[in-house]
């Protein structure tokens, strides 16, 4: 695909660098000249400095042969009036970035109205990330899957569990419910893992299993299961705002701390239910006070990555609660990884995300397209497959199947009645497969066959 | 550094080396000559050494601006080398210095020659030095990113090295599909010139040398008085032609997805085009005066086409023409073709960037408080451009300066050594006087071929893919001695 993105910041890059390695024809556009020259010398991709609003840059850009426009600047309005002149222009889908919460209630309108393919709200995304798993405390991450039907749930093998030292394909019938084990993270490497795969304490494993199944699994697993009731969030951002919305439907106890007062004023106006502290939450004793010990949940997200870290931290040694912390810039991830800081929360990567994954569902030459897809970690991908009629593999049993290395099928959605494959299942017309691999890129069905 | 990504490449350039040298070979084979065995011998070393160096590939392909200029230097240097082998082995040119003279002057698309009898070597070795200028016209990396699937960016470190101009940038977003573009570019006008020439009545043999030469603005003819023994006809398909391998490619490009305006807007496509017509009619007017004026246009057509795009054929003896007309040659040398073209010198694009910077800069003396941008084509220059323009005039003139000091040691006349060193750093070909179109370079030492061998590199590659080896050298001798115990 011709694919145009306009701005070049930390979202821009990330969807740059993803979408050139998957092949596609790529042309950054932003004002300042450094980042197009930084990023055109790092990618085979092409840059043109000037205005992504400008119609003239657009035609330079290639807009005509477009596929494709992302506009993801900072600014709101810039990306909606650049994706309004590239529809205008060309015939190409256009994805806006739109994080105004004064625009979010109306954003089925705008999308609808200008013709959008598609609008992100990086903060909303990450709040509704947040809220899943608040929800299930065991799992680092949970992506649903067939419409929220299966889930895929990330979490660490603690130590002396009786997981350690488990084959894969004894996980079913020693802990009596249905899962499949399709990932696991072994320090820098990354193994999809064979029956006879023997998993081990400090592994990062990720599940397949519908989401009452999950439970029970975490349950007889013996990883600790406590319902999370008081969550405190530093830092009153937008994040703040709509994690808190989500969260006020159930009944969790909510502590935002924010230090700025006008913002506390104007956040406590709009969640009744949550308490608002207005305080520095960098003070250990106002952190002591509000009761950071009884916290179950634990979300530093200001604006600033190193404030963060150092909250993160010390919330993990004085408390139990499971920990959030937002870090925009992850160059250094490899240092962060080896810090306690629980679960890493980065918006630009959530944006990016969704966005790859708007980009990747768009090609359907056989109508076996994709239709969900989660970037596990840089290396691993979990796909959702719609089988359409030229779909190769119907109706022959899974283990009779010639699939490329590094494929694993872990689910079968028919009609909403989930299968966990095992390989005497076999795939029908209709059904929508669910695809773990090593091997990022793949867009049709087909392609996982040799 | 990553010194595996640099050896891997090289690799695949002698391989790539080796599959052009087919071509001779079969040419050989045709005219039944005796002298493809160099040719063969030379395949099986490059291969014998190119052959293991890409077979080990580099896990870690990162590679930064500094390796893309090490590949591009040590790439030119290594097929040259490979390339002087089958004069020098068969015997056709009987000292190894003066072969590898003729095949740098061949890669880089010069055209200077050592040959005193071009009409006594065999048909594939002409052939080879022909195919030379095809080659080394667009580039040998540029081909070899065509043809290769280099998925990172930083591949755009090579073709900045390599292709001449101020700032090269891609045509489409991805470099193989750039790269791929060109070559289809070169091979298509290729390959119109070689049936225009055949139309005309040209041999086969000839017309495909010629427009290896004429393509990437080479020079080397295949008989000792250039393109004299030619009809009208094919002179003027020359000329032509000569004119059209001196345009930026980038044009070709806008012009085949039809947006004709915009191809004509380009301010660089203008100045060339101005100076080429009022050099044609200064030059007429000289040599012919105004009643001879339209007979002499085509033999000053000719020329100046083929001294602005560094091509260096020859229709006429210009040595014995006014010497106006020879000061106006002369200066188109140094002026050069279109950034982005086969062809090489300073590139009018450099020069528009330098008479802006100057006259900015007496507007700036009068009125300090004015603020002022440099333009081309509408866009600002950036201040990055405008510097690197600056400061490859400043390394162009040292290193002019110091070629004419060591080649003036051989004591030929000032004009020959003049123009020796501004032609061979220009990429033309033929000076004047002793190496005027019907002269040649045998007369000069060892130490002055080897001064011209560099000029000739330096000009391709643009000075600082040169200069950067030497550098770095320079620095690691330092450091050692920095280490050594006292």
């Amino acid at each position: 695909m011709n694919i145009i993105i306009v701005g070049c910041g930390k979202v821009g890059a990330t969807l740059a660098e993803q979408l050139s390695k998957e092949g596609h024809d790529i042309v950054v556009v932003d004002k300042k000249s450094a980042p197009v020259i930084s990023i055109t010398e790092t990618l085979d991709i092409m840059g043109i400095v000037g205005s992504g609003t400008s119609y003239r840059i657009l035609i330079e850009a290639g807009i005509e042969k477009a596929d494709l426009l992302i506009a993801v600047t900072g600014s709101d309005e810039l990306n909606l009036l650049c994706c309004l002149i590239a529809r205008k222009a060309s015939k190409c889908h256009t994805v806006a970035r739109v994080r105004n919460p004064q625009y979010n209630d109306e954003i089925d309108f705008i999308r609808e109205e200008m013709a959008l393919s598609m609008t992100i709200n990086p903060e909303l995304e990450t709040a509704l990330e947040m809220e899943r798993l608040i929800k299930i405390p065991s799992a680092v991450k949970i992506e649903p899957f067939a419409k929220g039907k299966v889930e895929l749930l990330k979490f660490h093998i603690p130590e002396h569990s009786i997981l350690d030292g488990m084959k894969v394909m004894d996980l079913s019938h020693r802990l009596q419910c249905k899962l499949l084990a399709c990932v696991v993270e072994r320090g820098e490497e990354v193994y999809i893992p064979s029956g006879s795969f023997e998993l081990r304490s400090k592994d990062t494993i990720s599940i397949i299993a519908t989401p009452e199944n999950a439970i029970d699994f975490f349950q007889r697993a013996g990883i600790l299961i406590n319902n999370i009731k008081n969550v405190m969030i530093i830092g009153g951002s937008t994040i703040a705002e709509y994690l808190a919305q989500r969260l006020s439907r159930s009944d969790i106890n909510l502590k935002i701390i924010e230090q700025n007062l006008e913002r506390c004023e104007e956040l406590s106006e709009l969640l009744p239910h949550a308490s608002i502290i207005n305080a520095n939450a960098t003070d250990r004793d106002v952190l002591l006070e509000e009761g950071i010990e009884d916290m179950d949940a634990f979300a530093a997200i200001t604006n600033f990555d190193e404030e963060n870290i150092i909250l993160s931290l010390y919330a993990k040694k004085h408390s139990h609660a499971k920990i959030f912390t937002k870090i925009t810039r992850l160059t250094y991830d490899d240092i962060i990884a080896d810090m306690p800081l629980g679960i890493i929360i980065n918006p630009q990567l959530v944006t990016a995300d969704s966005i790859l994954q708007h980009a990747r569902t768009m090609e359907n030459p056989t109508g076996c397209n994709v239709e969900v897809l989660y970037r596990i970690n840089d290396k691993v991908e979990a796909l959702e497959f719609y089988t359409g009629k030229n779909a190769k593999l119907v109706g022959i049993p899974i283990e009779e199947l010639s699939l490329k290395p590094n494929i694993l099928i872990c689910g079968i959605n028919r009609y909403g009645e989930i299968i966990i494959p095992t390989g005497k299942d076999y795939i029908e017309e209709g059904d929508t497969v669910i695809i773990v691999t090593t091997n990022p890129g793949l867009n049709d069905l087909n392609d996982i066959i040799l | 550094m990553n010194k595996y990504v640099i050896f891997y490449i090289i690799g695949w350039i002698l391989n790539i080396e080796a599959a052009f040298m087919l071509l001779p070979s079969i040419c050989a084979i045709i005219y039944k000559e005796k002298s493809v065995f160099a040719f063969l011998i030379t395949i099986v070393i490059c291969l014998f050494i190119g052959i293991p160096l890409s077979l080990r590939k580099p896990k870690n392909r990162v590679f930064f601006a500094k390796e893309g200029f090490l590949i591009v230097a040590l790439a030119w240097i290594v097929i040259s080398i490979m390339g002087a082998l089958p004069f020098y082995i068969s015997g056709q040119i009987p000292s190894y210095v003066d072969a590898l003279f003729e095949i740098i002057s061949g890669f880089t698309t010069t055209g200077s020659s050592i040959l005193t009898d071009i009409e006594a070597m065999d048909y594939c070795m002409l052939f080879w030095r022909s195919f030379a200028h095809w080659i080394g016209g667009m580039g040998v990396l540029v081909f070899l990113l065509a043809i290769f699937p280099m998925t990172d960016g930083e591949s755009i470190h090579i073709m900045r090295a390599e292709s001449p101009g101020p700032s090269v940038e891609k045509i489409v977003p991805k470099m193989r599909t750039t790269a791929i573009l060109l070559y289809k570019i070169y091979l298509g006008m290729t390959l119109l010139q070689i049936v225009l020439l055949l139309l005309g009545g040209m041999p086969l043999f000839d017309a495909l040398t010629i427009t290896f030469g004429t393509a990437g603005t080479g020079g080397f003819a295949i008989k000792n008085t250039s393109i004299i023994p030619y009809t009208r006809y094919q002179q003027a398909v020359v000329t032509i032609f000569m004119f059209l391998f001196g345009v930026n490619f980038n044009i070709y490009y806008l012009i085949l997805l039809r947006k004709f305006k915009e191809s004509l807007k380009n301010e660089e496509l203008k100045w060339y085009i101005t100076i080429v017509t009022s050099a044609i009619i200064l030059i007429s007017l000289n040599i012919g005066g105004i009643k001879g004026f339209f007979k002499s246009i085509h033999h000053a057509a000719f020329q100046v086409s083929s001294i602005i795009t560094t091509t260096g054929y020859a229709t006429v003896d210009f040595n014995y023409w006014p010497t106006f007309s020879k000061v106006i040659l002369v200066i188109l040398m140094f002026i050069g073709a279109c950034a982005g073209s086969t062809g090489g010198g300073i590139k009018v694009s450099r020069i528009v960037i330098l008479l802006k910077s100057v006259r900015h800069e007496i507007s700036y003396l009068t009125q300090k408080r004015s603020v002022k941008i440099l333009r081309i084509n509408g866009k600002k220059i950036s201040n990055e451009t405008a510097r690197s323009v600056n400061l490859y005039f400043v390394a162009y003139m040292f290193i002019f300066t110091v070629s004419l000091l060591i080649i003036s040691l051989d004591n030929h006349d000032f004009t020959t050594s003049f123009t020796a060193v501004a032609s061979t750093l220009n990429n033309i070909g033929p000076g004047l006087e002793a190496i005027g179109p019907m002269g040649n370079f045998s007369n000069f030492s060892n130490l002055s071929k080897f001064v011209m061998m560099f000029d000739m590199l330096a000009g391709r590659l643009e000075i600082f893919p040169v200069l950067l080896p030497i550098s770095l050298g320079i620095s690691k001798i330092k450091g050692h001695k920095l280490t050594l115990p006292r």
